[in-house]
């Protein structure tokens, strides 16, 4: 069970929380441009790393803010947590 | 007949308060500070229970949560009863009565015990083996192998019992209370750390507490003397809070853990009520010193699961904290010196030892000494290869050891005896460390797994830390406390220690016996009985995986998770593999550390707590009016309103009629209500619904379908424009807060710059939907200065207004395709504007008609219910839906994905109408559908959705998925049911009012 630092509530237990997925995905501007192996790619790709992986996270039971966090699977330990819109930390 | 071995008393047992308790129906006494193990020690009963597989007789082997034997049924028969409880762990009580388990018809005599001579015929796997073919047979083959399975019997009435939870939040958790832990905790304390000690037993103290080995002291002391001083100190240290009886069960990421702890089970059952038994501590630390000690291992050799056959340390605790003497004619069996201080603590008090049986050449510590001052004979070099004793050990055989440990020479003595204290070394409890996702490191020199690499801010300290003497567990815990505590001073600088260094070692996973393995039964689980040579015949068998060997032979995977044998288990691996222990690993240590009980787990979140529900206001007139309820996500619906004895058909056929045909009522306050509000609003509606929004005008409402971003429907519902910017969009009453979570996640995260704010006003309206022709007659009785021509108020528009005092937003919406009007008032007022609309519809015969009537109603009209006629795999097109699919608009939520080739494919499974040729024949929901019968197998096109029996059309109608369906528009099809075949018809989703000329009726 995490203890997650929300940007805008502060440490909470994980139960507040949700979690969203892949991070930095951005939903293309112009889908209609997009050829199929283009949109599926958007649409179902994700990657699923043992090590530094970055995430979503929703304070779903609390502000429901959304806010990135950088986790490593291997071992969930929180290395970051940044506002939607910021810069990830560098690696 | 019954002998009493008590021998002393002991300054934790109270004489003064005997105690009566039944086990196996029989009566016997013990003491107030006795367990139900050292209770039966003292009346000479060992025989407690029987093995899980073979039904071998066996005995209690340990004095603590470690046990693998003694596992009884607490309480049989009452609805206290709880199975698999460590007769070493049970605090007996005036009343309390146990029994043995997995035995019948009694322990003495257990016909299950024939498994013990079968045993050649059940090796490891046997199960897998054997009723592998042929694959029809399982079934049979189950029955009988469910019945001989399992252990104990689980209670049939409810628990009688309060459990609770709590949340602990610390600085610093201390687990185990023995010397490093209660040093520890000290020196935590007086630093002002926040500080928690927990420990499983009802007594602080860990096994210094009863030490007596003559040679050990601090500051001059004896051991358990100068700890019992450092335990009485613990009362004046603020900032530190003590929990006896208090078992960490998990130890999770972050310094989480959860706790049991203990606090009526050792009460008379008089004194249990009313109060909570357990209590489920949920423990944030900022850091965790695990103290949980080591336990102590016993030998592999023939036959030594024996009643009589402990382990040394336990026959040691018996007989210092207990005073209990655990046999009369008393044999040590050791690889290293403890036993000879067990041996020391009998012979002090008089109990006769017979010899002390040693696998090393020699030992020159000054315990050893001392034994052999006593006359106790040693045999260096040999090792038991065999023992006797059906229900009681009567005698050992030993032979010398040879050399290289692998074999035995020379000629065989038997020694007679009933007890035989065993001494394997210890292995430090690094359970809830691993757990804890830190990882183990093996030390050749101490043949243990010590904690390496910590994941969280903990230590571990004393033994579980790999320290055994005392005089380097308060060296390193100095150390240890300074570094992690970060503190500069500690008590423990100047403490002056003595200690008896031990210094021959020599350790053998499986012993040597004359006879060929194949022959011997060395058991290394002992409540699985798993033994040496299953783990060997896993290897020959091919596994090499710790984890393969541990599930084919199922060692270790007892209620014990074999805290005794595991060791042992990955020595003979790694012995007959020919591989380093430390490259072999363990198994995974995995929560709870020792069993938990449901009613702990759950708390108070049992019966109606057990889940929320939401009602709405008008439930109770729904009560009072004796509607049967259906859960809709949390909320309870009402589901119909039956008349005198009618059954859910009846009353759903009358409720249909009569909305039809005059007035009808629901309580439509469940659906989901979003507050839409910014400058942006109808933008947001237009990239979130397929249908476009921009030219909705003030006051008129307009359907909505929303799709994920795989163009699949996710929900739907009726949005209405109450200003410039200001919409409420109502969803269906299961998707409510799926909804407003993913708008949310679209406006926060993809679309920032939208000037857009949700709330969700689900709970803050009630809503009252008033359908059938006669409706607006009704609404003009309760609003008569609203205008209610279809010029002023037409089909899917809105008005704000008044009944009598409270205002009111009115849509003129429909979903049974009759003229109907939601009235949205706020919550509180519900159940009044209910009755106002009851009392004014009652010259029109208006009936309240629950969601069965409303599903009959709108699959007459061929409306989709999402969930029901989708499941997520459903787009627009594929619901014949395209009209609400805007061609114009650039973009929205899933458009792209419904032109993907595969979302474009004609043979999608497509929903259409159904007619059965007997219009009396109502279709299952869920039915599958096929276009030919004499295939085998059957090729299924698709299935049921939604049917009923429409009263208003006198037939019966069903909406279904079918694949290619919008082209077999008047084809036969067939649902082949169990008994019979029914003929169907692809027919227009619409059954009834297609032009929908009853919506201005």
């Amino acid at each position: 069970m995490f203890l997650i630092n929300c940007p805008y509530c502060g440490e909470r237990d994980q139960q507040e929380f949700k979690a969203g997925g892949e991070a930095h995905i951005e939903r293309p501007k112009q889908p209609t441009e997009l050829s199929d192996d283009e949109w599926a790619e958007y649409l179902f790709m994700r990657k699923n790393i043992k090590g530094v992986q970055f995430e979503r996270w929703n304070h779903a039971h609390g502000c429901r803010k959304w806010f990135n966090m950088v986790r490593d699977t291997s071992n969930d330990e929180i290395k970051a947590i940044y506002k939607m819109g910021e810069k990830p930390p560098a690696q | 007949m019954t002998k009493n071995l008590r021998v002393k008393s002991s300054e934790y047992i109270d004489e003064t308060n005997r105690i009566s308790f039944k086990f196996n129906g029989k009566t016997y006494h013990g003491f107030k500070g006795d367990t139900l193990a050292s209770a039966l020690l003292a009346n000479d009963v060992h025989l407690v229970g029987r093995s899980f597989k073979y039904h071998r007789p066996r005995g209690i082997m340990t004095s603590g949560s470690e046990e693998p034997n003694a596992i009884v049924q607490v309480n049989p028969g009452t609805n206290r009863t709880e199975p698999n409880v460590r007769a070493t762990e049970v605090e007996i009580y005036e009343g309390l009565e146990a029994s043995s388990q997995n035995c019948w018809p009694s322990v003495e005599f257990d016909i299950g015990g024939i498994n013990n001579f079968l045993s050649p015929f059940f090796p490891a796997g046997f199960y897998y083996k054997t009723f592998m073919w042929p694959a029809s047979f399982w079934e049979k083959y189950e029955f009988f192998i469910r019945h001989s399975a399992g252990l104990g019997k689980s209670p049939t009435a409810n628990d009688p019992d309060i459990y609770d939870h709590r949340n602990i939040h610390c600085d610093v958790l201390v687990v185990g209370a023995g010397i490093s832990g209660i040093l520890a905790a000290k020196n935590a304390a007086k630093n002002n750390f926040k500080t928690l000690l927990v420990d499983e037993k009802n007594e602080l103290g860990g096994s210094t507490i009863y030490e007596n080995n003559e040679f050990n002291k601090i500051d001059n002391k004896a051991p358990s003397e100068w700890l019992k001083k450092e335990i009485e100190e613990l009362k004046n240290v603020k900032n530190l809070e003590i929990k006896t009886r208090t078992s960490v069960a998990a130890y999770h990421q972050y310094n989480y853990l959860l706790a049991r702890e203990n606090l009526t089970d050792h009460l008379e059952t008089k004194d249990k009520t009313n109060k909570i038994r357990q209590r489920l501590l949920k423990i944030r630390a900022k850091k965790v010193i695990l103290a949980t000690g080591a336990l102590e291992r016993p030998l592999i050799f023939n036959n030594n699961d024996r009643p009589g056959i402990m382990l040394s340390s336990a026959v040691k605790k018996y007989s210092e904290f207990y005073g209990v003497a655990c046999g009369n004619k008393n044999i040590f069996f050791t690889n290293n010196d403890s036993a000879y201080e067990s041996a020391m603590s009998l012979y002090n008090k008089g109990i006769n030892v017979e010899a002390i049986i040693d696998i090393r050449e020699r030992s020159e510590s000054k315990i050893v000494k001392k034994v052999k001052e006593a006359g106790i004979k040693v045999y260096w070099s040999h090792t038991i290869v065999d023992t006797t004793g059906y229900k009681r050990l009567n005698s050992v055989s030993i032979m010398k050891l040879s050399n290289d440990g692998t074999s035995v020479t020379g000629s065989k003595i038997s020694i007679s005896c009933d007890c035989l204290g065993v001494a394997g070394g210890w292995t430090p409890a690094v359970h809830l460390y691993t757990q804890s996702g830190s990882k183990l490191k093996f030390d050749e020199e101490k043949k243990a797994f010590l904690p390496n690499q910590n994941t969280s801010e903990q230590i571990s300290v004393g033994s579980c830390g790999g320290d055994f003497k005392i005089d380097e567990i308060i060296k390193n815990l100095n150390q240890k406390l300074k570094d992690n505590l970060n503190i500069k001073e500690t008590d423990l600088e100047n403490i002056n220690v003595e200690i008896d260094k031990e210094n021959s070692k020599r350790n053998i996973w499986l012993l040597p016996s004359d006879k060929p393995l194949g022959k011997t039964k060395p058991f290394v689980d002992y409540q699985n009985d798993a033994t040496a040579k299953d783990i060997k015949l896993a290897l020959r068998e091919g596994f090499r995986s710790i984890e393969h060997v541990k599930r084919y032979t199922t060692t270790g995977m007892g209620t014990d998770q074999g805290k005794l044998g595991n060791m042992h288990a990955l020595g003979i691996i790694a012995d007959t593999a020919g591989v380093k222990m430390g490259e072999l690993g363990t198994t995974t240590f995995r929560p709870p550390y020792t069993p938990l009980t449901f009613g702990t787990i759950v708390g108070r979140n049992v019966g109606k707590f057990f889940d929320i529900f939401r009602r709405t206001p008008m439930n109770d007139w729904h009560v009072e009016n004796k509607a049967e309820f259906e859960n809709v996500g949390q909320w309870k619906r009402a589901w119909y309103y039956p008349i005198n004895e009618e059954t859910i058909h009846q009353a759903v056929q009358r409720e249909s009629k009569a909305a039809r045909e005059s007035a009808g009522i629901l309580d439509a306050s469940t659906l989901g209500k979003i507050d839409i509000q910014g400058s942006d609003a109808s933008e947001f509606l237009n990239r979130v619904y397929t249908n476009a929004w921009s030219k909705l005008a003030i006051g008129k409402c307009r359907y909505g379908l929303m799709l994920n971003e795989d163009g699949m429907v996710y929900d739907d519902g009726v949005t209405t424009r109450l200003g410039e910017n200001h919409y409420i969009m109502t969803t269906t009453t299961g998707g409510a807060a799926n909804v407003l979570g993913k708008l949310e996640d679209y406006l926060q995260t993809e679309w920032p710059e939208l000037d857009v704010y949700l709330t969700s006003v689900t709970d803050h309206y009630a809503t009252a939907s008033l359908c059938g022709p006669n409706s607006k007659k009704i609404l003009k009785k309760i609003i008569p200065d609203l205008d209610l021509s279809d010029e002023n108020f037409p089909h899917m528009s809105f008005k704000e207004s008044k009944i009598g005092n409270i205002q009111c937003r009115i849509m003129r919406i429909s979903f049974t395709g009759e003229h109907s009007y939601e009235i949205n008032v706020q919550a509180s007022y519900g159940k009044d504007l209910w009755e106002k609309c009851i009392d004014a519809g009652k010259e029109f015969n208006i009936t309240p008609y629950g969601t069965e009537t409303m599903h009959l109603l709108r699959a007459e009209k061929g409306f989709i219910i999402v969930g029901q006629d989708t499941d997520g795999t459903m787009t627009p097109i594929d619901l014949q839906m395209d009209w609400i699919v805007s061609k114009k608009k650039y973009d929205f939520i899933g458009k792209r994905s419904l032109y993907r080739s595969d979302t474009m494919r004609r043979d999608r499974k497509q929903l259409v109408g159904l007619l059965t040729d007997d219009p009396n024949i109502v279709l299952e929901e869920g039915a599958q559908i096929v276009s030919e019968l004499n295939q085998s197998p059957l090729e299924m096109l698709g299935h049921v959705t939604s049917s009923y029996f429409s009263p208003n059309l006198k037939k019966s109608i069903a909406l279904a998925v079918v694949r290619g369906g919008k082209d077999m528009m008047g084809k036969k099809l067939f649902v082949p049911m169990e008994n019979k075949n029914i003929n169907v018809t692809v027919a227009k989703p619409v059954f009834y009012d297609e032009k929908n000329e009853r919506l201005n009726a």
